[in-house]
């Protein structure tokens, strides 16, 4: 996906982008409320991730501005404001979700999703691997043309073997990214995922290798 | 405030206002007393000078001497008046001709206004007050020119009689002016007061959140007090905004670091090799969201305590309202494969309430239920009408509330036994608690039956 990312600090801007960047996602950065303007006019985006406080002036009035120009760029405001009152504000001025400073990037991520379904996303994030197609957004996996629906985590999961396959994921790796980090699970919690997204991909010539003391890694038969 | 100053102002006007219908009361009777006195002695001596004036009239003077014939209708008229005993003197020189020898001429001598004028003076005689007219009057006898006096004297008891009677009646019509002015003067402060009154019930009326001037039509003198009003007003107005633009900058300046850390962390984590690092990573994850937690937490725990005093009333549809938290929390709830069931009710169900009361302390249920939830599990959100009420109940699967008193749990700060390891700030409920108790409503924690909590929210229909 592609993501404009509107936001005065430059560190967190660089944080934010660097960790999105590790998901395979691009990300322009803009500075200011006239920064953003300019990269919208230059190039498409998938999301605009919007901060409210910026140095020449508020969010909000730049989200007022877009969705009364009929630009339909889904945007998820990201603020530190964490007051109701602002939650509120703010989806009734046209924003597709709402995230809290600091947020988990799974959140972010689920939320994107949830964002861009709503919307009846785009088509080319269908993937294919093997004997199988994904869609991530619908949760989807086709196998010799038969639907069968992913689980969040099921889903998650597929998507981290399939960013790449035939790579080795700890346990431990697979953890940090399936569960929150508010919650603690023992490293063994993954393989019920894995049993179970096994089974969804019975019959499309991917599997997923235990490699004994290591973790896992999905290959094509 | 002490002493006189504590007086309340409409005891005060009453009382100012009374002291002064006294005050006129008694000077109106001391008028009315005096001036009918003085019109009752002046009749009374002009009806004894025209009979002294009577008798003078008919002294006649002949060869031997000064004779009077004493006409009988002045005698007449002096009794018609009072029952006062009448005496006279009719005397040439010091030789009385007919008469009260006794009766006493003026102590000095007094020359009457004109010659023809009687003169008046009251005198003691015979174990009483009298009042004397005298004229004097110059009769030729033969060929003399005799001085002739003549003295009309009456008692005053009928004077006395009608001044006690004057004085009576200037009491009553005191009394009675006394008692119309008391009345008056209450009315007159209790109308003076009205604009004061309406003034106060207009601002104590105000919403927390309501800090409009007040523009109520006042009279001129208290438009210094409701411009001084409109004053602070407007200061509160501007503290108060500058609070929330620091709060808002002071959560902006904390959160967002902390949101650097913890992307950097996160990022750091997906690459770090050695499993000690990977642990520390985690803990700085965990960190960072249990203080931003507490921090929001703090906050809405503060709105919720500002509000609580007063909350607004408006309509609330409640259905929209949970189906809109049902819909924010999907994602978070869908990492850990757990569904948000809605149920609502056919009818519209409305509270009159706080909105961003009432959504804070959802979003707290919810939180929780998410929170707890076992994967793969599913959290049931389901709206009913219970009487006056409508119930909002959040039932999850979750670990229950393993024997810990509902009571124990909306403490502030306090936590369930069983919360493991489960980020948290312990003021979730308390704010939930205090929503409903603002509202009139009830919160009731339960275990649910086939395992975990069963929390319900009621707020009173409007």
């Amino acid at each position: 996906m592609r993501f404009l990312m509107v936001e005065d600090s430059d560190d967190l801007a660089q944080s934010v982008s660097e960790r999105l960047r590790l998901d395979g996602h691009a990300v322009d950065r803009a500075g200011s409320l006239a920064e953003a303007e300019d990269c919208l006019s230059a190039a498409p985006y998938d999301l605009i991730l919007l901060d409210l406080s910026l140095p020449d002036g508020d969010g909000r009035s730049f989200l007022t501005r877009q969705r009364r120009a009929r630009h339909d760029v889904p945007i998820i405001v990201m603020t530190a404001r964490a007051a109701v009152s602002d939650r509120v504000d703010v989806l009734d001025l046209g924003a597709d979700d709402y995230l809290t400073k600091p947020f988990d990037f799974a959140e972010l991520e689920a939320r994107c999703r949830a964002v861009l379904r709503r919307r009846g996303g785009a088509s080319e994030t269908v993937q294919r691997f093997a004997g199988f197609t994904f869609n991530p957004l619908t949760a989807q996996l086709v196998v010799a043309g038969e639907p069968r629906e992913l689980r969040n985590r099921e889903l998650r999961l597929l998507e981290i073997l399939l960013a790449a396959p035939d790579r080795i994921f700890s346990k431990s790796q697979l953890c940090d990214r399936l569960f929150s980090y508010a919650e603690s699970v023992s490293d063994n919690a993954i393989e019920v995922y894995v049993a179970r997204l096994r089974k969804k991909l019975e019959g499309s010539g991917a599997q997923i290798d235990t490699v004994r003391g290591m973790g896992y890694r999905l290959t094509a038969t | 405030m002490k002493g006189g100053g504590s007086l309340s102002l409409r005891a005060r006007l009453v009382l100012q206002l009374l002291v002064l219908a006294a005050l006129l009361a008694v000077l109106l009777f001391q008028a009315v007393r005096t001036v009918a006195g003085d019109a009752a002695k002046e009749t009374l001596d002009s009806v004894l000078g025209a009979a002294t004036l009577a008798i003078a009239d008919e002294l006649r003077g002949s060869d031997q001497g000064v004779t009077v014939d004493l006409p009988h209708e002045a005698f007449s008229i002096l009794g018609s008046i009072s029952e006062d005993r009448i005496f006279y003197r009719v005397a040439v020189e010091d030789a009385t001709i007919t008469g009260y020898a006794d009766l006493p001429m003026p102590s000095a001598a007094q020359g009457p206004a004109a010659p023809s004028a009687p003169i008046f003076y009251t005198a003691p005689y015979r174990n009483a007050e009298v009042r004397v007219a005298m004229v004097r009057r110059v009769v030729l006898a033969g060929q003399l020119a005799t001085p002739v006096t003549v003295l009309v004297a009456q008692t005053r008891s009928g004077q006395a009689a009608i001044a006690a009677r004057v004085a009576n009646r200037a009491a009553a019509i005191g009394l009675g002016v006394f008692a119309l002015a008391a009345a008056l003067s209450i009315l007159t402060a209790g109308s003076v007061l009205r604009p004061i009154n309406r003034l106060a019930e207009a601002v104590g009326r105000r919403g927390p959140s309501d800090l409009r001037s007040v523009d109520h039509p006042t009279p001129a003198e208290l438009r210094p007090l409701v411009e001084s009003l409109n004053g602070l007003i407007a200061r509160l107005r501007a503290a108060l905004t500058r609070t929330e633009t620091f709060i808002a900058e002071a959560a902006h300046h904390i959160r967002t670091p902390l949101a650097t850390v913890r992307a950097r962390a996160e990022t750091a984590l997906r690459k770090a090799e050695s499993e000690d690092a990977r642990e520390t990573l985690r803990a700085v994850i965990r960190a960072v969201e249990e203080s931003a937690r507490s921090a929001s937490q703090l906050l809405d725990h503060a709105t919720v305590v500002y509000r609580s005093d007063r909350p607004a009333r408006e309509s609330v549809d409640l259905a929209r309202l949970v189906e809109g938290l049902a819909n924010s929390f999907g994602p978070v709830a869908g990492l850990k494969d757990v569904g948000i069931g809605f149920q609502g009710t056919e009818a519209k169900l409305e509270v009159m309430g706080d909105r961003l009361l009432i959504e804070a302390a959802l979003r707290n249920l919810l939180d929780n239920a998410v929170k707890y939830s076992a994967p793969d599990t599913d959290i049931m959100l389901r709206l009913s009408r219970e009487g006056g009420s409508a119930c909002v109940e959040v039932a999850d699967r979750g670990r229950g509330l393993s024997g810990s008193a509902q009571a124990a749990l909306t403490r502030r700060f306090a936590r369930g036994a069983n919360v493991g390891d489960v980020v948290g700030s312990g003021l979730g409920l308390t704010i939930v608690d205090e929503v409903a108790a603002a509202h009139g409503g009830r919160f009731e924690l339960a275990e649910r039956e086939g395992g975990g909590t069963c929390a319900r929210f009621w707020v009173p229909l409007s």
